[in-house]
């Protein structure tokens, strides 16, 4: 790995580390929960290694618990996931032509908080090149994505021991806030943030999850329509 | 089928289909530009999905059976006020996690 891209990698790596505070509840909060499903420990660990997915594999196991059939367990499950399409297509150009394996490994690794800073460092970071994003993008990975798997280790052996008081439940929404919030700096932001929850409210009775993938949308879509319209009212002013 | 055979069952297919997700636009299009209508609508992914992932779990908690909860909104409004303006998530995850801890402890005192 050359200089510029070991540095970069050690940013991502930097950058990755405060969210081992929260993955670690996130992930012994899923082992804990699956063990009281009657999960093997076997099976935790292997959802968390195959999925990557926190919000799913809460999804999958709630639904599986709830007796639904097996395809409305998965698809649910896969739809509360699509989101991470949005993020593909968007992490993609910022790579370019980077060979086909190592986009392959960026994909398994391709998770909300990966893709959080990613998105993040482009905004606010240094520039950086395809390889570089990369070199970070790992960092962020190797900071973050192991401590999913031995959390969820650690939270299917300790099982109950964990004390409901310390309300580890709600350290999942605050994550993801924690992701959002740093970005709501212009007005397009802002309008599709507050679309994005108005809708996921209103629609949260939608079965499937389908609704907050309607919000998503609607939410982008406001996004996109409030930048285009501030940035005809600057054409014109400058007229 | 056993709930064993299930679980295994969804553990494989959501793995795969997860991963197909993940991998369609990185493995498909690489280092072909997209629109730029394309580009405007995907700039506002995060701020389009993660608000409302999270405002069901904020206003309608699992914790408490969907029972709006002061110590939890208000955790979250700390994240959220605190996120913003540092522009930095460890300050709105310690925000966050402050207020709920300081919450739940007034709550206790109160009930």
């Amino acid at each position: 790995m050359s200089h510029r891209n070991w540095s970069a990698f050690r940013l991502g790596l930097r950058e990755g580390l405060p969210f081992v505070l929260v993955i670690i509840p996130f992930g012994a909060l899923f082992g804990v929960a699956a063990t009281e499903a009657g999960w093997s420990l076997a099976q935790s660990l292997s959802m968390s290694i195959f999925v990557i997915a926190g919000a799913s594999q809460f999804t999958a196991l709630q639904l599986l618990g709830d007796h639904a059939p097996l395809a409305i367990v998965i698809l649910t499950s896969l739809a509360v996931n699509l989101r991470m399409a949005m993020y593909s297509a968007s992490l993609a150009p910022l790579l370019g032509a980077q060979p086909f394996w190592k986009r392959a490994i960026v994909a398994y690794l391709l998770v909300d908080q990966t893709y959080g800073l990613v998105m993040a460092n482009e905004e606010t970071g240094p520039r950086m090149t395809p390889a570089e994003r990369i070199a970070y993008f790992l960092g962020t990975a190797a900071a973050i994505c192991p401590w999913w798997y031995a959390a969820s280790i650690f939270g299917a052996v300790a099982g109950t021991a964990i004390p409901a008081a310390l309300a580890l439940d709600f350290a999942v929404p605050i994550t993801f806030i924690a992701l959002f919030a740093p970005a709501l700096r212009s007005l397009p932001h802002i309008a599709a943030a507050f679309v994005s929850v108005a809708a996921a409210l209103a629609f949260a009775a939608v079965p499937y999850n389908l609704g907050l993938l309607i919000a998503a949308a609607l939410a982008m879509v406001t996004g996109a329509l409030v930048e285009t319209l501030l940035e005809r009212r600057r054409a014109e002013a400058v007229r | 089928m056993s709930m064993d055979a299930r679980i295994w069952t969804v553990i494989a297919l959501l793995g795969i289909g997860t991963y197909l997700i993940r991998l369609s636009f990185l493995g498909m299009i690489g280092d072909r530009a997209l629109p730029l209508w394309a580009t405007r609508l995907l700039r506002y992914v995060p701020v389009a999905v993660m608000p409302g992932l999270v405002a069901p779990l904020v206003v309608w908690p699992p914790a408490t059976d969907g029972a709006l909860d002061m110590p939890r909104l208000l955790a979250a409004l700390a994240a959220l006020l605190v996120g913003a303006w540092k522009r930095n998530a460890l300050w709105a995850i310690g925000a966050g996690m402050a207020v709920l801890y300081a919450g739940l402890f007034a709550q206790s005192l109160l009930g």
